[in-house]
């Protein structure tokens, strides 16, 4: 496989997983509920997606890489479904997305 | 090579995850590390299919992100309405 292709890969695939542990340190850190669903969607998209690219890269025109197209596809799809139905539940019962308030549910 | 970096970094990734899962004060916080935590082990399902060069993980990977989103939209949906069933006599919806 020709340098720069490998070269790439590598950028992206360390890039994808770097922006994974982002991620997740942000997932720990941020305070509140709302906050972290930002860091969530960060391991989401950044993380997975450059390192899906990556990988795909490394698999060149085979079979994984169209798997990799369909992993691709289905966090492309179904991370924002879940996150949305996430946060619309955390707002359903009542967690408010005011910082300035107590982060405890209110009526539950 | 770089496929042990980019388990190690995903495996960190995975443990920060699993800090949240445990320690989140609302149980919204655990269904989103969870969610978090699924995309992760996909990630790193795939990552070690090219590690060990065996490229039936990928399949593994696409059923595993396939079972966590179901997952999480019935925990949701739990925590949403209360129950899982029909809405039932006591008040589901704000």
């Amino acid at each position: 496989m020709s340098l720069v292709i490998e070269a790439l890969s590598w950028l992206l695939i360390v890039a994808g997983s770097a922006f994974c542990v982002i991620g997740g340190i942000g997932l720990l850190r941020l305070k509140g509920f709302y906050p972290r669903t930002h860091a969530a969607s960060v391991i989401d998209s950044a993380g997975a997606g450059l390192l899906l690219a990556g990988m795909m890269l490394q698999a060149g025109w085979t079979l994984a890489c169209v798997k990799l197209v369909v992993i691709g596809l289905l966090i492309f799809f179904t991370s924002p479904t879940a996150t949305h139905a996430l946060a619309n539940a955390a707002l359903v019962r009542g967690l408010s997305p005011d910082p300035a308030e107590e982060s405890a549910p209110s009526k539950s | 090579m770089m496929w042990v970096v980019a388990s190690l970094a995903l495996l960190a990734a995975l443990g920060l995850a699993l800090a949240r899962a445990v320690g989140g004060p609302t149980v919204f916080d655990r269904a989103l590390a969870a969610n978090s935590i699924g995309t992760l082990a996909m990630l790193m399902l795939a990552v070690f299919g090219f590690l060990t060069a065996r490229p039936e993980f990928l399949d593994l990977a696409i059923l595993y992100g396939l079972l966590n989103v179901i997952g999480t939209i019935a925990v949701l949906k739990f925590f949403r309405y209360g129950n899982l069933g029909d809405p039932g006599e006591h008040e589901a919806d704000r």
